[in-house]
């Protein structure tokens, strides 16, 4: 390892580092007020190397390969660090108050160290360019996230660390078939080299992809991601996972996870299989995907009635979005212009995404500390009880919804337009048509906080912590809907990965 | 290009909104958040005057833009920040000016969170004269929805009578339109040829607009389809026959206030849609153009006219009488509109002249008749009419301003509305002279209406089984000086326009001009 590499990997150690300091803070001091503050504070560490890799100001940090080129600590990769780490710090601040709680100040410590190790683990994915990298650094992602679902030890927390372990396991299983194929194939593991090969290697009319080994590994690779992701048919774990595991890590789960997940697959596609004719194969498969996943998505949040649930088949319909951004490759492209819309299209949906769920997920960790109430029905009147929460639900749902002029609305206005870019008219027809089902159960839910009569007309107050969280969030869905070029300019300046550009 | 005006007055009001909501706080914020809103909303008041006269005629086109090619850097999206004004939407802006002011100063009285009430309505005035001055589409569309937020908010928590189920249908009818319209953009957008967003051409930025490319293209969805789509949202907007129902139950249940800028300005972006997209854009597209409708829009017009006339006449509540006089006197915008199938241009310019003005004559006007509804009814807090009478004696000059409302409403030479009906029935006659002709009986309607209410209201005796009390009456006051400076102001254009109307039919003409090509 050269100095090189250190500087290159420096986020993600000091990532590392934070994790056991913060553990060490628990076992010495056993308060998590202190615990909390360390673990946010320290959080600058990671952000400023981070920063520092984007702008080189010190250490002469080059953003090449690293580590024999299976890590690239390239524009791409830190973009999706700069989110993980919003993301992780509003985790942080919105846990404040819950890892202090009566039932969890004895594991307060180990909560936040497993969110940061995560974290690392996702830091480490979205910089990966080797399979066997991505494979690690997947599972260091996926493990904690396991422990901190089932954190609570009750039946339905055990239930639901049990299922995603299980889940999770499977469709590791499945994307490490799709590497070994892709191995056997070209013989080698680098996104790289397996391009080169791919190119080279001779190709049999009228099979996808051009051969059957590749055609299987691909579709491997997509289920296994499409786990992650909540893809359907691989979106089961989602609703039960987020109803049993503590709000917190559902909100965690919602976007950090699947933002790590399609930066990767991201980076496998345009990478290894980055050749435009490939890149109309797979173009094709994320369209169905897509497709499917947003109907049945909505389809299947229209009869919740517990808000996590219904946020949870939220999560994988707004994935099904994501898709489309996705399937609208550069190879298609209509006419001569500008060909990364999608993919850019892709990563300013991810952020506006990640901030609009914060929003929401943290005002409904405020309201069911409350309330202990996560039905539909315990919302009823929320307008009364707390104006301001209220307003920040109702605004992140109408961003959700994609109501002008949140973030939501512009993101979706992004994707669909991409879509149609690239010779997807259908695509994006379907995607309108899926929002208008999005817009009946998103506006129930709006309806019994605004309109209900409350069954219990006290006022609650609301922990500073979470609130402060929701709102920075909900500022930042707002102001990215407003101002969509200093996401887009960022996404754009970040698109070094589309071969071609 | 960068001038930065419309900017400033675009997100002024939204700016104080949120400063007032977030930094305002302490013992007397009531006051000062009252003072502060009033302060900003007479800032864009004075700044929309800027607008409108430092516009220059001998110029014409589109002046004051701001342009901010990068607001979407997708360049598959085509889409842009340019916000910028012409001869038909200065006038507009202006008028969101005087009545935002309006409203403002109308809001004076209100108690119930007065904070968060004054936030909506700044708001509220952002995204109207966000929607005048956007010339690219898809910002068109973004403040075109954005304004039913606060609409939704202001009627529903300080309306009265039923206003959450008013607020939803006006919710849920304009969202239907606006996925109309939705739809529409992305039927433009799917056109090859059509590589922009802006609603006009811009030789100076090197913008070529939608109007210019549409005629030009082969169009993948037929433009008749496009061509409704736009109006489908539009006609829920203005509102027409038989697509009006929402505003009866919006404009009665919404505060005084709101009701002054929803029959004011909100249904002019309704009209001011119709002029620059229905009109701009389809006069030459393939297979379809607007001439070819012309006839039909004169039909729907005069059946609004003269139905929103009839159901007019049968009202006893003073505020849904002149939200349903406000259907039949939209529905002359429309007849203006449709004296585009003339084959001469003269009188088509006449009749389109007619249908601008009317939307701004109406504006003021009407509002006026609200805010004095609003004032009779803090007084005697009923707005049933066989309650009330005689009123006359004990508050002059409501009853003055609220027949000056009623004259203009009626269309009384020497004040706006006459200019703005005449032009309608001049330009419109020859082209589709049974509409007009039948139309024509939608201003003797509005006679019998308007008078008959005033009548009931402010003279004769008071009613055998009078609606209010003796003590209440014989306590009745007249407006004070803090109700009479919304009054004047809106009194004031009606007027000036009445008297002098070349101020703003000039402008309107150089727009509708630009329009017509």
């Amino acid at each position: 390892m050269t100095v090189q590499d250190f500087w290159v990997l420096s986020p993600e150690i000091a990532m590392a580092v934070l994790a056991l300091l913060v553990i060490s803070v628990d076992l010495v001091t056993r308060s998590m007020a202190k615990v909390s503050t360390v673990a946010f504070i320290g959080l600058a560490a990671p952000v400023v190397l981070t920063l520092n890799l984007w702008f080189g100001w010190f250490g002469d940090p080059v953003s090449g390969p690293a580590l024999f080129g299976t890590f690239e600590a390239d524009r791409f990769s830190l973009f999706f660090k700069f989110l993980l780490l919003t993301v992780t710090a509003g985790t942080i601040l919105a846990s404040a108050k819950y890892i202090a709680s009566d039932r969890m100040k004895n594991y307060g410590g180990e909560f936040v160290s497993l969110v940061l190790l995560s974290v690392t683990g996702m830091m480490i994915l979205v910089s990966a360019t080797e399979l066997i990298t991505i494979y690690v650094a997947l599972e260091l992602t996926a493990l904690p996230v396991v422990a901190l679902a089932a954190i609570h030890r009750t039946k339905q927390g055990v239930e639901a660390g049990t299922k995603f372990f299980v889940l999770s396991a499977i469709s590791s299983a499945i994307l490490l078939y799709g590497f070994a194929y892709i191995y056997g194939y070209t013989g080698s593991t680098h996104l790289h080299v397996i391009m080169e090969r791919l190119a080279v290697l001779p190709t049999e009319a009228g099979v996808p992809f051009g051969s059957y080994a590749v055609l299987l590994s691909v579709i491997m690779i997509v289920a296994g991601f499409g786990f992650k992701m909540a893809v359907v048919p691989w979106q089961m774990w989602v609703p039960d996972v987020y109803q049993g595991a503590p709000t917190p890590v559902a909100a965690f789960l919602s976007v950090a996870s699947k933002a790590a997940a399609f930066a990767v697959i991201m980076r496998i596609m345009y990478t290894a299989f980055g050749d435009p004719a490939l890149m109309q194969d797979w173009s094709g498969l994320f369209a169905i995907f897509a497709a499917v996943t947003m109907t049945v998505g909505n389809t299947l949040a229209l009869s919740q009635s517990n808000i996590k649930r219904l946020l949870g088949y939220s999560t994988i319909a707004q994935a099904g979005y994501i898709l489309v951004g996705m399937a609208s490759v550069p190879a298609n492209q209509v006419g001569a212009t500008f060909a990364g819309a999608g993919p850019q299209g892709v990563m300013y949906y991810l952020a506006g995404y990640a901030f609009t769920n914060l929003a929401v997920f943290f005002a409904v960790i405020a309201i069911t500390s409350r309330t202990n109430d996560d039905s539909i029905e315990g919302l009823n009147g929320l307008l009364k009880r707390s104006p301001l929460l209220a307003g920040l639900l109702v605004f992140g749902l109408l961003s959700l919804l994609g109501m002008p002029p949140t973030v939501g609305f512009m993101a979706k206005v992004v994707i669909f337009g991409s879509a149609i870019n690239a010779n997807l008219t259908w695509l994006a027809i379907i995607g309108v048509m899926n929002t208008v089902i999005a817009a009946y159960y998103y506006l129930r839910v709006i309806r019994a906080i605004v309109f209900e009569e409350p069954a219990d007309e006290s006022k609650f107050s609301v922990d500073k912590p979470v609130l402060i969280a929701a709102g920075l969030a909900a500022i930042g869905a707002g102001v990215f809907g407003v101002a969509p070029f200093l996401l887009l300019e960022f996404a754009e300046s970040a698109l070094s990965i589309i071969p071609g550009l | 290009m960068f001038d930065g005006l419309l900017t400033l007055i675009v997100f002024l009001p939204a700016v104080v909104a949120v400063f007032v909501t977030i930094f305002v706080r302490g013992a007397n914020s009531d006051q000062q958040i009252r003072w502060i809103s009033i302060g900003a909303t007479v800032i864009t008041f004075v700044l929309s005057l800027m607008v409108f006269v430092g516009y220059d005629q001998d110029l014409a086109g589109v002046q004051m833009i701001d342009y901010f090619e990068r607001w979407i850097p997708v360049d598959a999206l085509r889409s842009s920040y340019l916000l910028g004004v012409d001869g038909l939407s200065a006038p507009l802006v202006l008028l969101t000016g005087i009545l935002g002011m309006a409203a403002a100063l109308g809001s004076w009285r209100i108690k119930k969170r007065v904070r968060e009430y004054f936030f909506w309505l700044l708001l509220l005035e952002t995204s109207v004269l966000g929607v005048f001055v956007s010339l690219d589409l898809l910002l068109f569309f973004v403040f075109f929805e954005f304004e039913l937020i606060p609409m939704f908010m202001l009627i529903s928590i300080w309306g009265s009578g039923r206003p959450r189920y008013s607020a939803m249908k006006f919710v849920l009818f304009t969202l239907a339109g606006g996925a109309f319209m939705l739809v529409g953009i992305l039927a433009i957008y799917v056109t090859p040829g059509v590589n922009t967003l802006a609603m006009v051409s811009i030789p100076e930025l090197g913008i070529t607009g939608i109007p210019e490319l549409i005629a030009a293209a082969d169009l993948v969805v037929p433009a008749a389809l496009i061509f409704a789509f736009f109006f489908v949202a539009f006609a829920v907007k203005l509102p027409l026959w038989p697509v009006h129902s929402w505003l009866p139950d919006a404009h009665t249940d919404a505060p005084t206030a709101v009701s002054v800028m929803l029959a004011g300005v909100l249904l002019k972006m309704a009209g001011y849609g119709l002029l620059r997209i229905n009109l701009g854009f389809f006069q030459e597209t393939r297979g379809f153009t607007i001439h070819d409708v012309a006839g039909y829009l004169a039909v729907i017009a005069a059946i609004s006219v003269i139905y929103g006339g009839i159901i007019t006449i049968r009202q006893t509540d003073m505020k849904r009488l002149i939200a349903y006089s406000s259907i039949s006197h939209m529905g002359f915008v429309m007849l203006g509109v449709a004296a585009i199938g003339s084959s001469a241009a003269e009188t088509s310019t006449l009749g389109l002249n007619g249908a601008a003005l009317q939307m701004f004559t109406h504006g003021t006007i009407t509002g006026l008749a609200f805010l004095m509804v609003g004032l009779s009814y803090d007084r005697t807090h009923t707005r049933h009419i066989p309650h009330l009478g005689g009123l006359w004696k004990k508050m002059p000059l409501i009853a003055i301003f609220f027949l000056i409302a009623g004259f203009g409403s009626l269309g009384l030479p020497a004040l706006s509305g006459f200019v703005a009906e005449i032009m309608v029935f001049l330009g419109t006659f020859s082209v589709w002279p049974w509409a007009t002709g039948v139309s024509a009986f939608g201003v003797v309607l509005a006679a019998g209406y308007t008078l008959w209410m005033v009548q009931r209201v402010f003279f004769g005796e008071r009613p055998a089984s009078p609606g209010i009390s003796d003590e209440v009456y014989d306590n009745l006051t007249d407006a004070n000086w803090v109700d009479m400076i919304p009054v004047i102001v809106l009194a004031a254009p009606i007027f000036i326009v009445g008297i002098w109307p070349s101020v703003v039919t000039d402008m309107f003409d150089i727009g509708i001009q630009a329009v017509l090509r």
